[in-house]
């Protein structure tokens, strides 16, 4: 009955290839509507699968299609589940996908290689679903590593910029290290459980790994490292911030829809998995924690507003982990979702003001530009209030609130991590505000020969803008806590949408009584706002206390806006080091120097030796192997005989 | 099978000997004749070669479209061919690879084009023939008939220093065959002895049982020989001269096939014949592929020139095709019959690239370019794809086999595994890297600013190996399925002798090797 599931990932295949192969000669109208087209009809499917599987007596669909790889007893299919999770997935996927790539009719309008771009956006949409939808650990792999070859395509678009190259290959690289994990991952959970099927693998788990043991937590955490490339946590991280080097439209994808949520899907698919092993969940709290800290003070710093939105996303990653790590998988997912709409919002927009000051990135260089760009400012406004948590209105603080509180009461949560991740909303309501203050308040500092011709972008790109800014309203209303939602008489619809699904910890959560989170959440929140205020007093009109303020903190200002120098460390003691080895020691002087010295020698004695043969040999090559031959053969007779 | 009343295998292998003979009658003045000539021969042989896929019974176990005729009776040799699972795909890959180098060096070999053609039609013969010689005697022949066509292509169609890489490459493959034919007589004296018959058949041979010393030395004669074949680390060093030295289609076959008849010949000769010594051999020859996989990689990573880059990542995944032979369970050597294939289609393709830039530069220094994605976008996308097989992307062929390999070396030892898997990483910064830095950035030589992108002639020559990459990646059962039975009968054979010959000898330690192994052996299926 569910024999349609292949479709949803097939369309934006088709895409990918007829773009590909004949986008050139389609033309541009062709390109425009084939494009966001095939991820609409996709889009459409996956709303009818979301619809069947509520409906489905075990909440799930599933689709076998063929064996791809079998070789004895291992087997692997191209099969597809929808359950709960790849269902919420595959719309939020298929829906902001959408909303990008129709807003990306109006980004690239202008820009060469059109129908390459599309090209690559309809095939990460078709990895990303692979991932979702597939049902083994193999496959899934194959989307896994597959949105890591797009956002290397993507990332590079403009490869004539040689910041594009370097960022793009850094992304593959670095996922690469993460993907190693996995498929060392893959290859113990069939040395255990002689499947790779997912659900199969899970049902097992509970009898054939000992909680806590050390295999269970070896496993986990391979399968974490291939997490934090994904999804760009400590040490991972790096790439991501880079990656703002590709078109605005692909940030936002990479950012929000897609790639950066494989980790936070993965981990969340395996909750079974990684419950049995509170060792590696404790080392994902605390990464999650540390990732979620380190990135805002980095975001406090960056002059470029897509670097500010990049260090966010790393940021707001580190929550979900946060949420992972103390065992709330709903609250974590339930933040990735919020965060898809907002931070899809947040880049889009942030898009359509660098459209608008011919390309413009540095926040120095805009200011005042909410009387010009009305649409972009009110949308990018909503985006920021969910993105920093503004109470009771915003998607974003339902699903932080949440998460920030799990952090503290989860058995195996800490008031530490409650405290880390109430700092970072803190510093996240700062260099968000003033993001926002420098870019559309205040006076305007762009570039005069831009200035006049300042305009509000085509409705390609603002109706996205205004689509998603309802979503990042209304769809934290899904989450509302019981605190909250009780007394007015609104369910908590998400958490019972996941009722069940993910594995729980085996500890009781204490009680705790309900004015504690109604505590945590007003420190939290009163926090927050107070942060907000005085970032955009200090970045919304005059700038020359923000300045002064700088100057006090000099130091710490350098050390922040130089990212800690993080990338200069890893080049300095990770890669140099491996290419100065392979240069100097393994090819200069073990290859050319020992090996082939000892090959030449022996010829050269051979020609030695040879020359005082050839009075009495012929030179022919063939004789000399006969000569060689026959010693030989008296030598092995000895030894044999 | 037969054609026009031949033997299939004996048409596949010297059908292109009618070529030759042509060619000889061709005026040397009229290369474009020439040319045509060998190219339809080698298409005509490819041709013919498909029957072999499509009349391939997958579930056989034994040789297919056996030949057997006496030849010289006196020595007990004779003329005995025959396919399994295993040589089928390095059967078509020759042919095919074949007929696309005559395709690829429509332009670029400008000097003595007929010899070039000869001998790249006599290299076919031998190739072939190797791959299908049931008798160790042909087998000889046809693996020294092979030498010198490629000795000559090295050498005098090469570039600066081929008479140092030609003669490397010679005497390192000569002296690997003088070994082997010691061996070779060796076994076939023990064979007589034991069963008071001459005999070259491999079949006879596979019934011999050699005594434990014996077959220690002669295991390592034959696999001596093979492994510089390979190349195995530490015997790789003529493969970077010979393939930066070779003509394009020199080094597509010298990857695409020669070095397969290292592996083949572990698969074929030295496993099956001497399975007490292969197992004593495991722990070093895991070891050494994984160094060569490791030391491959890293090495390529600073390679300045796009030929040698090519060139060393042979080493690294040649390393992973001897990984998964010594895994001896189904996946691994599954996995390395396959990525022998894969190697070649995705490896050949890359050499191919690297000649088509080379023949519009002559240079194939990295330095030199950048930013020809402007220029020639067709050819960037088809080294793009080459490169990501290369990589081992999964959904193109190159994953399939290598994770395979991975998952049947990791039962056995985990480590190896391990370690071998973070090749993946070094992979994708040394390919991602020349790709940036060739295709990538502005372009800053003038040189390259008037490079014509790729004409339907090489764009020919490259679609079929792409449409197998495709194809080896997302429905990999068309080459597993042909290559289950053979290799899981090749598994058998070696397990089945080193247990018998161990019962044969009670030693207390292999019994109790025996007894350990078992249970943490799970891994042959046969079935």
């Amino acid at each position: 009955m569910a024999n349609y599931l292949w479709l949803i990932p097939a369309l934006p295949l088709l895409g990918f290839v007829v773009n590909g192969l004949l986008g050139r000669r389609l033309g541009h109208a062709a390109v425009s509507l084939l494009g966001p087209g095939v991820v609409g009809l996709s889009l459409v499917l996956s709303a009818l699968a979301f619809i069947d599987m509520v409906n489905a007596p075990e909440l799930r669909l599933s689709q076998s299609l063929f064996t791809w790889i079998e070789a004895g007893s291992f087997s692997v299919p191209v099969a597809f589940t929808v359950d709960r999770l790849s269902g919420l997935y595959i719309l939020i996927v298929t829906g902001v996908g959408f909303l990008i790539h129709v807003y990306s009719v109006g980004y690239m309008h202008a820009e060469e290689g059109y129908h390459r771009f599309f090209a690559y956006l309809n095939l990460f949409i078709f990895f990303m679903l692979l991932l979702v939808l597939a049902d083994s650990f193999l496959l899934l792999f194959v989307g896994w590593e597959g949105v890591g070859l797009c956002s290397y395509l993507l990332i590079g678009f403009s490869f004539e910029r040689d910041a594009a190259a370097k960022a793009a290959k850094k992304a593959f690289v670095v996922n690469r290290i993460g993907d190693f994990g996995f498929i060392v991952a893959t290859l113990m959970l069939f040395s255990v459980f002689g499947t790779l099927q997912i659900d199969a693998v899970l049902a097992q788990a509970p009898a054939r790994l000992t909680a806590g043991g050390t295999l269970v937590t070896a496993l986990t955490l391979l399968l974490f490292l291939g997490a934090t490339g994904k999804s760009a946590q400590i040490p991972l991280y790096v790439w991501l911030p880079d990656a703002m080097e590709g078109p605005t439209p692909v940030s936002a994808l990479i950012h929000a829809a897609t790639m950066v949520t494989a980790g936070l899907y993965m981990v969340a698919r395996l909750s079974a998995l990684f419950v049995l092993a509170p060792a590696t969940l404790t080392v994902i709290a605390v990464v999650g924690a540390a990732t979620a800290f380190f990135a805002a003070t980095i975001g406090l710093a960056q002059n470029d507003i897509k670097r500010v939105l990049a260090y966010s996303t790393v940021s707001q990653l580190g929550y979900m982990f946060l949420a992972m790590g103390v065992g709330a998988f709903s609250a974590g997912i339930f933040h990735v979702m919020t965060h898809a709409f907002f931070k899809a919002l947040l880049f889009l927009g942030s898009g359509s003001v660098i459209l608008a000051l011919h390309h413009e990135q540095d926040m120095q260089k805009m200011g005042g530009l909410a009387k010009r760009l009305p649409i972009t400012t009110f949308t990018f406004i909503i985006g920021t209030l969910a993105l920093t948590g503004f109470p009771l209105l915003f998607a974003g603080f339902f699903s932080k609130d949440e998460i920030l509180w799990q952090a503290f009461a989860s058995p195996a949560g800490h008031p530490g991590l409650w405290a880390v991740g109430a700092l970072t909303a803190l510093l996240t309501a700062f260099y968000m505000f003033r993001a926002v203050g420098l870019t559309f308040f205040g006076a305007s500092r762009v570039d005069p020969h831009h200035a006049r011709h300042i305009r509000e972008s085509p409705w390609t790109m603002t109706v996205p803008l205004l689509l998603l800014a309802v979503l990042s309203i209304g769809g934290g209303w899904i989450g509302i806590p019981h605190l909250l939602g009780g007394p007015a008489g609104l369910p908590n619809v998400f958490e019972h949408y996941f009722d069940g699904f993910f594995a729980r910890l085996p500890a009781e959560a204490a009680q705790h009584a309900a004015s504690t989170e109604l505590l945590l959440m007003a420190v939290s929140t009163v926090g927050a706002l107070f942060m907000m205020w005085v970032a955009f007093r200090l970045f919304s009109r005059d700038l020359a206390p923000a300045a002064r303020l700088r100057e006090r903190f000099a130091g710490a200002h350098r050390l922040l806006a130089a990212k800690y120098w993080i990338d200069e460390l890893y080049e300095a003691t990770v890669v140099q080091p491996i290419r100065w080895t392979s240069d100097r020691v393994l090819w200069r002087i073990v290859d050319a120097g020992i090996i082939d010295g000892i090959v030449n020698g022996v010829g050269y004695a051979a020609r030695f030796l040879g020359g005082a043969l050839r009075l009495t040999q012929s030179g022919v090559i063939e004789n000399y192997a006969v000569g060689i031959a026959i010693g030989a053969v008296a030598i092995l007779w000895y030894l044999v005989f | 099978m037969t054609i026009l009343g031949l033997p299939i295998l004996s048409f596949v292998i010297f059908f292109p000997m009618a070529g030759v003979l042509l060619l000889l009658f061709v005026d040397r003045e009229r290369a474009e004749l020439a040319k045509w000539v060998a190219l339809v021969a080698s298409g005509i042989t490819f041709l013919i070669s498909l029957p072999l896929f499509y009349g391939f019974d997958e579930a056989a176990t034994g040789f297919q479209f056996v030949e057997r005729a006496a030849w010289i009776p006196a020595w007990g040799a004779e003329y005995q061919l025959g396919l399994d699972g295993i040589s089928l795909f390095l059967v078509l890959l020759t042919t095919l690879l074949t007929f696309l180098s005559i395709l690829g060096s429509w332009t670029s070999v400008q000097e003595h084009v007929r010899e070039f053609l000869i001998c790249l039609l006599l290299l076919e013969v031998g190739m072939t023939g190797v791959f299908v010689a049931l008798d160790m005697f042909l087998f000889f022949v046809f693996w020294e008939v092979m030498l010198f066509p490629m000795y000559f292509l090295i050498g005098v169609w090469g570039s600066d220093r081929r008479l140092y890489a030609a003669i490397k490459f010679v005497v390192y493959t000569m002296s690997a065959s003088a070994l082997m034919l010691v061996a070779i007589l060796v076994t076939y004296y023990l064979h007589y002895r034991a069963s008071g018959r001459l005999s070259f058949s491999l079949l006879d041979w596979y019934t011999l049982q050699v005594g434990l010393p014996a077959q220690y030395w002669l295991f390592a004669a034959f696999a001596l020989a093979f492994a510089v074949k390979v190349p195995m680390w530490p015997f790789h060093t003529w493969l970077p001269d010979a393939h930066v030295e070779a003509p394009t289609a020199g080094s597509v076959i010298l990857a695409g096939v020669l070095l397969k008849m290292g592996t083949y010949g572990f698969l074929r000769f030295a496993m099956p014949l001497f399975p007490q010594a292969t197992e004593a051999a495991i722990p070093f020859l895991i070891g050494l592929s994984v160094i060569g996989i490791l030391y491959g990689a890293l090495v390529c990573m600073v390679q300045p020139d796009m030929k040698k880059l090519v060139a060393y990542s042979s080493v690294s995944h040649l390393g992973f095709v001897m990984l998964g032979l010594f895994a001896l369970n189904l996946q691994g050597v599954q996995g390395s019959v396959l990525q022998m294939l894969n190697h070649g289609v995705s490896t050949g393709g890359l050499f191919f690239l690297v000649g088509m830039i080379y023949e519009r530069r002559h240079t194939k220094a990295i330095a030199e370019f950048g930013g020809l994605i402007r220029v020639m976008p067709i050819y960037a996308a088809f080294m793009l794809i080459f490169v990501l097989s290369s990589i081992g992307l999964p959904s193109l062929n190159g994953f399939v086999g290598e994770y395979l390999i991975l998952l049947g070396a990791y039962q056995v030892s985990p480590i190896a595994a391990i370690l071998s898997a973070s090749a993946v990483i070094v992979a994708a910064v040394y390919l991602l890297w020349m790709y940036q830095r060739v295709f990538f950035g502005v372009i800053s030589n003038a040189k390259n600013l008037t490079l014509r992108d790729l004409p339907l002639r090489e764009v020919a020559v490259l679609v079929p190996l792409v449409v197998l990459i495709l194809w080896g990646g997302i429905y990999p059962k068309t080459f597993l399925g042909k290559t289950e039975a053979s290799v899981a009968g090749f598994l058998k054979r070696v397990r089945i002798e080193r247990q018998t010959a161990q019962a044969a000898q009670p030693a207390p330690e292999a019994a109790l090797a025996r007894a350990t192994e078992s249970p943490a052996s799970p891994s042959v299926e046969s079935r």
